[in-house]
């Protein structure tokens, strides 16, 4: 089962939630950090870093030898990637989207594959809270990181995402980025279960509006983590109830919480009353899990 | 003109609540044009209650629809597709070779070679975009509807419109929100600024996504000063966060403190600035001052058409 945290607005709470799941999960689990422009999930979890490979794009390469500067590529790509200038055709590497459509349309062909770097996948494992428990210590971990200056996260986030297993031998976590356009639902899509970390404030209900709006039509199980309970207003919990989302938690506002976060700390561990708390919406998280297998299972 | 762009990496470090006291602070001295460049999720609005004026559409890309009816059923679709946006046909539902909407790139490729010219190429309405009236102001801002791509062509619409409005208006300054990450919508908020602001917090992440942006802002040459909020959550982090500042070259606008008024205006929909005086209001006074007295840079043309989108 895929479980992907998500939120419209960032900064609430995505990753704390996500980090404290993956310590405590009582089932083989693996932990994904699909917020490739911004991955923080490792300066929480702490993983043994065992891997790291470039990820790279495949863009067109021009033989000019062959090419006859006809300009049937630059006519056809939509990302303005290519571009007859004079005697020369330009490549913009950077524009492309990898579509190959180039190297399709090229009467000559002249173009060829190449490569752009888009970031890295980075792999290890980290250690749970399992020890001595005869459930496995330690989990996988496995996260995209975009390069500084590179555009497009969704191609990189493809490729982390080719690499989760496909048996669901383990659970797998993903932190989500945050938003509501198309990196947020690449990460969210392949999803069985969708948690969306929201706070009560105003901005926090805007940004849960644009994220149930965005993830509900795909069909998923959906559930509220409220963070930061007792700040601001009620209006989060009051559209849940009106839209009959569930809410599968509520973190209440703790300065104390705030500080193990800015140590580095998983809160479930460093704070006793959210371990409960944590270990409630784990049992949420598979519950709304279960029915839905089971609702498939009835229909077919 | 100046062009000055609030942003954070890291998601939910006050980037709005700050933009907005910046807002109402400029317009005691002139003015500014305000925009938020946050399509995906804005909420610069909630704060300052803009009357819109003028709406219009945003259209950009295009996406592959299947023709039922001409569709030979060849598959040839399937292989072409490099996003996995084909969907096979299903027995389940009786649906043919259909496209998935929130896959497609839009690239043309499967439109191109489908032997039997099944498949159209429709342009995608993707947003609405607004010029409006606050009370600090004029102001530009958009909403990509959910699940839409190309934010970083609208983030380019809403500079150019702004930078053309503010300089019919005779204001100095576009003010800017951004987006949290550093991937296209950021890139493009960017492009062409005189200043960015950065507004971290003294955490592991807010420390790691300050690096990264900063460093995407070194990687497009333009200057970085930065904001510690919550600063007494960590003094630690703090201190480190300002010795990376110093040592980096990159200004240090001053320290917020961790205070719920910014969550008590946020619900009375104002500006910290707006409420009766605290220190966290005074402080982001101070740092305004900073802000103002930083060596002025005029904004440069943004390259609007090369701005790469995802």
């Amino acid at each position: 089962m895929i479980y992907a945290i998500a939120s419209g607005k960032g900064g609430t709470g995505k990753t704390t939630v996500t980090a404290s799941l993956a310590v405590l999960w009582d089932r083989p689990v693996m932990a994904v950090d699909l917020d490739v422009e911004e991955p923080n999930l490792h300066l929480f979890l702490h993983p043994e870093l065992t891997g790291e490979e470039p990820a790279l794009m495949e863009v067109p390469v021009v033989d000019t030898a062959r090419c006859t500067l006809c300009g049937q590529c630059a006519a056809f790509c939509q990302f303005k990637a290519l571009s007859v200038m004079g005697k020369t055709l330009l490549i913009f590497p950077e524009m492309c989207h990898g579509c190959g459509g180039c190297q399709l349309v090229c009467p000559e062909k002249a173009l060829s594959p190449g490569g752009r770097e888009l970031g890295q996948i980075v792999s290890g494992h980290f250690r749970t809270d399992h020890v001595g428990s005869g459930r496995p210590e330690d989990a996988p971990f496995l996260m995209g990181r975009l390069r500084v200056g590179e555009a497009m996260s969704p191609p990189l986030m493809r490729q982390v995402k080719a690499r989760l297993p496909e048996s669901g031998a383990a659970d797998i976590l993903i932190d989500s980025p945050p938003g509501v356009s198309c990196p947020a639902v690449n990460a969210v899509m392949d999803a069985d279960v969708i948690v969306l970390v929201t706070e009560p404030t105003p901005f926090g209900l805007h940004d849960f509006r644009l994220a149930v709006e965005a993830f509900r039509p795909l069909g998923k199980p959906l559930g509220a983590v409220i963070n930061r309970a007792g700040i601001g207003d009620t209006s989060v919990q009051d559209f849940c109830r009106a839209e009959g989302i569930p809410v599968w938690a509520q973190i209440p506002f703790n300065r104390a919480v705030a500080e193990a976060y800015s140590r580095g700390e998983v809160v479930a561990r460093a704070v006793p009353e959210l371990r409960a708390v944590m270990l409630a919406l784990m049992a949420q998280m598979q519950g709304a899990a279960a029915a839905s297998k089971k609702q498939e299972a009835d229909h077919a | 003109m100046r062009e000055i762009v609030v942003i954070s990496g890291k998601g939910g470090t006050g980037k709005t609540s700050i933009t907005a006291a910046f807002a109402h602070l400029a317009s005691l001295q002139g003015g500014a044009m305000i925009c938020d460049l946050d399509v995906d999720a804005p909420d610069l609005h909630l704060l300052l209650g803009p009357k819109h004026f003028e709406e219009h559409e945003f259209r950009s890309g295009f996406e592959a629809v299947i023709d039922q009816e001409t569709c030979v059923a060849c598959g040839m679709c399937v292989d072409l597709c490099r996003y996995g946006a084909v969907r096979k046909p299903s027995w389940d539902d009786f649906a043919g070779y259909g496209i998935d909407p929130l896959r497609c790139e839009g690239c043309k490729v499967c439109v191109q070679f489908c032997p039997a010219g099944a498949i159209g190429f429709t342009e995608k309405h993707c947003g609405q975009w607004y010029a409006s009236d606050t009370r600090f102001g004029p102001m530009i801002h958009a909403q990509l509807f959910p699940g839409e791509e190309n934010s970083g062509r609208l983030v380019a619409l809403l500079k150019k419109e702004a930078r053309t409005r503010a300089e019919a208006l005779g204001l100095g300054l576009v003010l800017c929100d951004g987006a949290p990450g550093i991937g296209c919508p950021v890139i493009s908020s960017l492009s062409g600024a005189s200043q960015a602001v950065i507004v971290t917090e003294p955490t592991p992440s807010g420390r790691h996504d300050l690096e990264r942006v900063a460093d995407l802002c070194r990687h497009f040459r333009i200057p970085a000063a930065v904001i510690i909020n919550k600063f007494d959550l960590n003094l630690q982090n703090t201190a480190d966060i300002e010795a990376y500042c110093l040592d980096q070259g990159h200004a240090l606008l001053g320290l917020l403190p961790h205070d719920e008024v910014v969550v008590r205006a946020m619900v009375q929909a104002k500006c910290v600035t707006e409420l009766p005086d605290t220190p966290f209001s005074q402080a982001l006074r101070s740092i305004w001052e900073q802000l103002a007295s930083l060596e002025p840079r005029a904004a440069r043309p943004a390259l609007f058409h090369s701005t790469p989108t995802a």
